[in-house]
């Protein structure tokens, strides 16, 4: 053992920059413009959900959450979460691998269709599923004929939504499996694994932290979808309400600390999502180092 | 384990990276694949690896064909140019991967992939670092767990991708000499790409220099060097001076001075090309013979114990350059601008009906 070779090499930080060239006042004067805006336009709003919530007692925000078309508003978004993120993390991972490992025709053509769902705004995206799945729809006359429900019902919920969150897996893995490069996974098929071990050992420990963070977007945006749902949904009450489509429709019957209640429990989650975001941030820029 | 390639040719779109590869490589070699980078080398390789397949043609190891067998299953150790170690891995569990994934009834015990794996460290000189990671090691280290990783499923046949092009001067030439070492102790067919003709003349038995997707010559490094085939060996490995002139019945004229050709008897009065290295060249005061050329001295430089001397040809615009000794230079005491005498002490002359310079 070398004890000269025992700590690790350490590379120098890119981000370094002592010697900025604005001033002290300029410095401040952004920093203020930056802390006023996300003041207003983001804190003030956060905190004005929780005071309102809480604005009539403890005792109507616990019976506002706990209400059975509010429990069942809970459990169908947690249903469509789970549903939907391992499917499009499915999704994602081979869309990812066909564009990064592969070379082939109309790539440049798949990746815009891969990010269509961002271009569309998410109240298109549920018409589109109406024209296609309703009674008078492209499809409806046969889906009848079968028995098949899907607007207005939780398949048409779950349809919806994947639409809109699709892309996000895949956006965050085809630049992290761009880096990497395919010789890893030559080296792992040269040495005999099959296709499977090499995506388990050698794959997913490379693109975990790229994947997880896909998966935690996906997953808000699937809790939190609005448009695309509510167009397909038809807000039936304990059975195709989403929190979302919840807090909408306790707020138009001027249920508002109700509403309220309901909103600052999606804060909570969106805030859990956000911190666990940043742990894995933190992580893959202490891997990168 | 000997390789055979039978007619292999391979293109990428339109870009045409092999062109029709015959090559046999004997058990037990050590075998270079040198040339400029885009002249199919790496894809050789990769075919041979069975990481890239052939459009045409076959691969045989040992004489079964194995054109269509999938790259797990063909038994190759294979070494990447940047090295390709598992990141998130330590040194022991890269080496030892190649043995965990295999089928449950073909696996060591756990005992004995350790004891394999701690051989193996052994044999690359890294001892005590089981438990680093890819990134924790230099670049020489990293190189040698690939190799080590390589090295444990016991391939057939090793294949090494500019295996030191990534180190840097010292650290390459210390390594392709442990290469060298280690290849005498374990014997096992090996083939190696490089650009770099030193290192291909330094470590292998056998050199196979390729150009544009052929291969322009075969031999020992010796063979490769003191005789190449063709205009771009010559060229390629190694400095070389071009003497352009007149070919008639055996004789090159040069400006005033006339080279023997006695390999081109029949040939009359046509445009040829002598061949000479910088090391051939002696450089006298006076014309001595009728193949001594005179020159300007322009410009000298030693490098260590050698002198380069370039000096312009006083019958054209070209320029030659020669090499001489510290010695040899003191005693000439050459000044620029000095006309002297140049001659060849070995040429070799091609008719350019077969080559375009």
């Amino acid at each position: 053992m070398e004890p000269s070779l025992s700590k690790p090499m350490e590379r120098q930080p890119v981000r370094k920059r002592k010697s900025s060239k604005e001033s002290k006042g300029v410095k401040i004067a952004l920093i203020s413009i930056a802390i006023l805006y996300l003041s207003l336009l983001l804190f003030v709003p956060l905190i004005a959900i929780f005071i309102k919530a809480f604005e009539k007692g403890v005792d109507v925000y616990l019976a506002a959450i706990t209400e059975s078309d509010a429990l069942s508003a809970i459990k169908l978004t947690l249903l469509v979460a789970v549903i939907v993120v391992p499917l499009n993390t499915i999704f994602g991972i081979a869309a990812a691998w066909l564009v990064t490992k592969f070379h082939f025709k109309g790539k440049q053509l798949l990746l815009s269709i891969i990010e269509l769902p961002f271009a569309v705004s998410p109240v298109i995206a549920g018409l589109v599923f109406v024209l296609l799945f309703s009674p008078r729809g492209v499809l409806g006359l046969w889906m009848v004929e079968y028995g098949i429900k899907i607007i207005f019902s939780v398949p048409g919920i779950i349809i919806a939504t994947i639409f809109v969150t699709l892309p996000f897996v895949a956006r965050e893995l085809i630049p992290v499996m761009q880096e990497q490069g395919t010789s890893e996974e030559e080296a792992a098929v040269s040495l005999g694994a099959n296709g499977w071990q090499m995506f388990i050992r050698v794959t997913l420990p490379n693109i975990k932290w790229g994947l997880m963070y896909g998966m935690i977007l996906c997953n808000a945006r699937a809790i939190g979808e609005f448009g695309a749902v509510s167009v397909v949904s038809g807000h039936i009450r304990g059975l195709t309400n989403t929190l979302p489509l919840h807090v909408e429709i306790l707020y138009n019957e001027y249920q508002f600390s109700a509403s309220f209640a309901v909103a600052s429990l999606m804060s909570i989650m969106a805030i859990i999502t956000l911190v666990i975001k940043s742990i894995i941030e933190w992580k893959t820029e202490k891997q990168e180092v | 384990m000997s390789i055979q390639i039978r007619n292999v040719s391979k293109n990428f779109g339109t870009f045409q990276a092999l062109k029709d590869i015959n090559l046999d490589i004997p058990d037990g070699k050590l075998v270079a694949l040198l040339g400029p980078s885009g002249s199919g080398k790496t894809t050789l390789l990769r075919v041979i690896a069975g990481l890239e397949s052939a459009d045409e043609g076959a691969i045989l190891f040992d004489g079964a064909d194995l054109t269509n067998v999938h790259v797990k299953n063909r038994e190759v150790g294979f070494v990447f140019q940047h090295y390709a170690l598992f990141k998130h891995m330590t040194v022991s569990e890269n080496i030892a991967f190649g043995l965990k994934v295999r089928k449950r009834r073909d696996r060591p015990s756990a005992s004995a992939i350790k004891e394999k794996v701690t051989e193996l460290l052994n044999l690359v000189k890294l001892e005590g670092f089981a438990n680093r990671y890819p990134s924790q090691l230099s670049g020489g280290q990293r190189q040698r767990v690939a190799l080590a990783r390589a090295l444990a499923v016991k391939p057939r046949i090793l294949l090494l991708d500019e295996p030191f092009g990534a180190l840097d001067a010292k650290v390459r030439k210390e390594l392709r000499r442990w290469l060298r070492k280690l290849h005498d102790e374990v014997h096992i067919t090996s083939v190696f790409v490089t650009h770099d003709q030193e290192e291909a003349l330094d470590v292998a038995d056998q050199i196979v220099v390729m150009n544009e997707g052929k291969i322009e010559q075969q031999g020992s490094p010796d063979e490769v060097y003191d005789h190449p085939a063709s205009p771009f060996v010559y060229d390629f490995l190694g400095n070389v001076n071009l003497f352009r002139g007149r070919l008639n019945h055996g004789k090159l004229n040069v400006g005033s001075a006339q080279l023997e050709a006695p390999e081109h008897l029949n040939v009359s009065d046509t445009e040829a090309v002598g061949y000479v290295r910088p090391h051939h060249l002696s450089i006298d005061r006076l014309q001595q013979a009728d193949d001594a050329i005179p020159a300007i001295v322009k410009f000298s430089h030693s490098v260590g114990p050698l002198v380069y001397i370039e000096m312009k040809l006083q019958d054209s615009e070209e320029y030659v350059e020669a090499e001489i000794s510290k010695e040899k230079f003191t005693e000439l005491n050459l000044k620029i601008g000095e006309v002297v005498f140049v001659r060849p002490k070995e040429v070799r002359i091609f008719v350019p009906e077969d080559f375009v310079i």
